[in-house]
């Protein structure tokens, strides 16, 4: 009776595991390898060279995606501090604001920027701006990716939070500690792994977003997408290869960093 | 309401430096070693942005950023639609000094008479070009786009620019362009949705890419852009359709509400120099509108097969129609395009 | 666990009850004020008249969507008959979504199967895994995606190297290409909900299952996908919506020729259409859809709970 301990294993799931890994990494490690490739050419391999690399640092388009890059990290680093205040608030709010008026609806709200197709959100955002004639730049780039990102940052931390007991807040509250002291030396630092998760998935979303920003920049302003996207668009060159094998590898050191600090959260829990 | 419009104004606007210039421009068309040239010169920021095709810069200037550059770089009929919208800002001969190095024929152009809004960048020709090692009989005929051979079907790509494409059609077709005749249009339209069936993409900055990496086996292209494509290693030919082509001039034009108009105009000043438009034309491999550039110009640009016609090779601008007439036109193209 | 928690909190106090207006108001205002209010305008522009390429008139006017459905012909004197050229571009862009949806799932289901079954310990790995590619920008992964299957890249070369075909697989450009890309930038988001719902499986159903000698595709069919479904469910979401209103995969991989909703959308405002009504329709019938299938979702969701 074999099949007794076999409850788990279904014949080729194994298989279509590994078809599911090669079609989501057999793209990016293509084109890592390629980012390595000495010759000009794209497709004919002429050694291996780092020299991409240092053209995406020195080149002669060095200075448009230093400042692309300057501009998408300082975004998504103020995007995605303003969301996680925000969507701080929002939770404590939402979890330990007991019963009240008006929670589905607040909670549709904040779910909002994840039900609203991209493109959808890209166009009303340029109709508003245009409508009260506001000039689109760094600043409407800025307010559309804080919008967005909030509940990217808002379900981790709720996530957190409704796993904590209140018990630990009430006995500090028993103990005379202010509402604010309660929150400040109890709750923060144990909601902590699901604000710093949050805040990096705000981040790395404010990072990816491409439509949205791509209607709403004004003059003179790309972010790395943007101005990757309009590089691509002429050929996708070998330094294009070096740049998003650096954003893999950032992606990579992200995620790896979310996965430690759950596994400290845990562990602390 | 403008409270709130003034605080994000005051958000997204960055404090303007003294010499600071915003340039609209194609893509690829302008060398960075000019840019910094300039800025040497002139101790002026210059940025740039890209677009891919008039209309599409057209559209995003509507879109909020007219105001937040100081100069574009439209073909000859959109500077005359963009006169006419009241986008453009005028400039008078003297705030430039060199104004008199326009050739003259490019001086008195339909598009802009007496040159109150443009100064000529570079001109050209809009046709296609075909990879050789595809297909090798005679390709100088608008069929190889509009009703290809077997070889090249599904292996075409088609600027994405509504003026060109729709001229091109026009003259394979033999109707005149901002026809009203609807039996022409009709037929103008039936003829492209068949030929659409064809084509494997639409794209403009694309169009060098898709003949160098061999995406594309044919594909309508400008001629220093297929020049270029040559030089990177395609063997691909420059076609002169014995129905038509297209001849283009891009100008460079003063923006209403630009930011910074003084730089503006150092800045066409400054591209009116023979040696720096022969720069501009030595990496874009078009050719100038500006006089005493000769001297300048490198062999292999001035020779080069893209810019020298045969003998008996015809040309036509694309006509800029009167609004009616170009809302027929819009909807050929919308047809085509969806 | 949570419900007792506020409960408790109700009765006793962690002392938030007093601050929930101050607390909700700068996610409510943001929200509101940037998105709410845009799509609310939105809503507006789709009933104005175009201005010459690009921008609105503010008058009043149902040619939006008098072109969206009604067909004219090109002078605009014809009778009226349905038009079906949109209608196509919104089926096509359904159709898509959902094929990609479907093969998400093929593969995903089993992947996430796969992953919630391992050890304990390994787990992790796994899911960090499948994880990593949904933190890479998607730009990137569609890039990659079209530097790989083009008339000369790397996947033709191979195929021809190896001698299985003689001339490369025209692959770029066409559905079919649209259809892996979609597939490609969206297969993370079915495995991991997937991943969660089987994760809180209980094996002792299939364990009893089996005692009463079902065989084991029967205990998929019949226990365990009824159980995982809201995991399920949520997946398909996450993959058919972003799916449905895509831009990248069609314009880079599709050529821009085989239209989609995105690409309709965005040739309204960024291409030589310049018809911002139009566009604002066709936005506003893309999210009317999509609030649909999630409205229909949380019916579905709240009918399991009960």
């Amino acid at each position: 009776m074999a099949a007794r301990t076999d409850i788990r294993r279904y014949m080729g799931f194994g298989a279509l595991t590994a078809l599911c890994l090669t079609v989501l990494y057999v793209p990016l490690i293509v084109v890592a390898v390629y980012s390595f490739n000495a010759s000009r050419s794209i497709t004919a391999w002429g050694g291996f060279s780092t020299h991409w690399y240092v053209d995406v640092f020195v080149g002669p388009e060095a200075p448009i995606f230093r400042a692309a890059a300057w501009n998408s990290i300082s975004i998504a680093f103020l995007a995605s501090t303003a969301a996680t205040v925000i969507a701080v608030a929002a939770a404590v709010a939402m979890v330990r604001g007991g019963r009240f008026r008006g929670r589905q609806t607040s909670f549709a709200i904040i779910s909002l920027p994840l039900m609203v197709p991209e493109i959808v959100i890209a166009v009303a955002t340029l109709i508003f701006f245009t409508t009260i004639g506001v000039r689109t730049g760094y600043g409407t780039i800025l307010i559309a990716h804080i919008t967005f990102c909030i509940p990217f940052a808002y379900l981790p931390i709720s996530a957190r939070l409704q796993g904590i007991e209140d018990t630990y807040e009430l006995a500090a509250r028993d103990l005379y500690a202010t509402r604010w002291q309660a929150f400040r030396l109890i709750l923060l630092p144990l909601m902590m792994p699901g604000v710093i998760s949050g805040w990096l998935l705000a981040f790395i979303i404010s990072l990816d977003d491409f439509i949205i920003t791509n209607f709403v920049k004004g003059a003179g302003m790309e972010t790395l997408p943007t101005a990757i996207f309009g590089s691509v668009k002429q050929g996708i060159k070998p330094n294009i290869m070096a740049i998003s094998t650096l954003m893999l590898a950032v992606s990579v050191i992200f995620v790896t960093l979310s996965y430690l600090i759950n596994r400290i959260g845990q562990k602390a829990r | 309401m403008k409270k709130l419009a003034l605080v994000f104004t005051l958000l997204s606007t960055p404090a303007f430096a003294a010499g600071e210039l915003k340039v609209y421009h194609w893509f690829e068309y302008m060398p960075q070693e000019l840019v910094d040239k300039f800025k040497a010169e002139t101790g002026i920021n210059v940025t740039i942005d890209t677009y891919d095709s008039n209309e599409a810069m057209l559209a995003s200037l509507k879109a909020g950023r007219l105001g937040q550059y100081d100069v574009a770089v439209p073909g000859d009929y959109m500077v005359k639609i963009m006169a006419d919208q009241g986008l453009l800002d005028s400039f008078t001969a003297d705030e430039m000094p060199n104004f008199d190095n326009i050739q003259d024929e490019w001086l008195d152009v339909p598009f802009d008479p007496g040159r109150k809004h443009s100064i000529p960048y570079q001109w050209g020709s809009t046709a296609f070009s075909v990879n050789r090692d595809v297909y090798k009989g005679d390709i100088n005929t608008l069929a190889i786009i509009f009703d290809p051979p077997e070889e090249l079907k599904g292996r075409i790509n088609v600027l994405d620019s509504q003026g060109e494409v729709l001229a091109l059609a026009s003259m394979y077709m033999g109707i005149p362009q901002c026809t009203q005749d609807r039996d022409q249009l009709k037929t103008l339209m039936a003829m492209l949705l068949e030929a659409k069936a064809n084509w494997a993409s639409f794209g403009s900055d694309t169009a060098k890419d898709v003949l160098v990496s061999g995406d594309a086996a044919a594909g309508m292209i400008y001629n220093g852009f297929s020049a270029k494509a040559r030089a990177e290693g395609a063997n691909i030919e420059y076609a002169y359709p014995k129905e038509g082509a297209v001849v283009w001039m891009d100008n460079v034009v003063l923006l209403k509400d630009a930011p910074n108009r003084e730089n503006a105009l150092k800045f066409m000043n400054f591209l009116l120099d023979p040696k720096n438009a022969a720069a501009v034309t030595n990496y874009a491999a078009y050719t100038p509108g500006v006089k005493g550039t000769e001297p300048f110009l490198a062999d292999e640009i001035k020779n080069s097969p893209e810019n020298n016609p045969p003998e008996g090779a015809t040309f036509d601008f694309v006509a800029a129609c009167d609004k009616e007439t170009q809302r027929l036109y819009d909807t050929i193209w919308t047809n085509l395009k969806r | 666990m949570a419900a007792e928690a506020t409960s408790r909190s109700a009765r006793s106090g962690t002392g938030w009850q007093g601050l929930v207006l101050p607390l909700l108001l700068p996610s409510w205002l943001v929200i509101g004020i940037f998105m709410l209010v845009p799509v609310a305008l939105m809503a507006v522009y789709s009933f104005l008249t175009k201005d010459f390429r690009g921008g609105i008139v503010w008058q009043f006017s149902l040619d939006a969507y008098d072109q969206f459905f009604v067909e004219r012909g090109l002078f605009g004197d014809e009778p009226p008959l349905p038009n079906w050229t949109y209608i196509t571009i919104f089926w096509r862009s359904i159709w898509q979504a959902g094929l990609a949806t479907l093969l998400c799932l093929i593969i995903g289901f089993p992947t996430a199967w796969f992953i919630a079954t391992r050890n304990p310990r390994h787990r992790a790995l796994w899911v960090f895994l499948i994880t990593v590619p949904y933190w890479v920008n998607l730009l990137i992964r569609t890039v990659s995606m079209r530097f790989l299957l083009r008339d000369h890249g790397p996947f033709n070369e191979m195929l021809m190297a190896i001698g299985l075909i003689d001339s490369p697989l025209r692959i770029i450009n066409t559905d079919l290409a649209v259809q892996i890309g979609l597939f490609y930038s969206y297969l993370p988001f079915m495995v991991l909900p997937i991943y969660a719902a089987v994760e809180r499986y209980n094996f002792a159903l299939s364990e009893a299952a089996r005692d009463l000698y079902a065989g084991p595709w029967t205990v998929l069919r019949e226990i365990v996908l009824p159980t995982v479904k809201p995991g399920i469910v949520a997946g398909c979401i996450l993959v058919f919506v972003p799916s449905l209103g895509a831009f990248l995969a069609p314009d880079l991989l599709g050529g821009a020729r085989t239209y989609m909703i995105g690409s309709l959308i965005d040739e309204q405002f960024r291409g030589s259409a310049g018809n911002w009504p139009f566009g604002s329709a066709v936005a506003m019938i893309l999210l009317t859809m999509v609030l649909a299938v999630l409205l229909w979702q949380v019916r579905v969701a709240t009918r399991e709970k009960r």
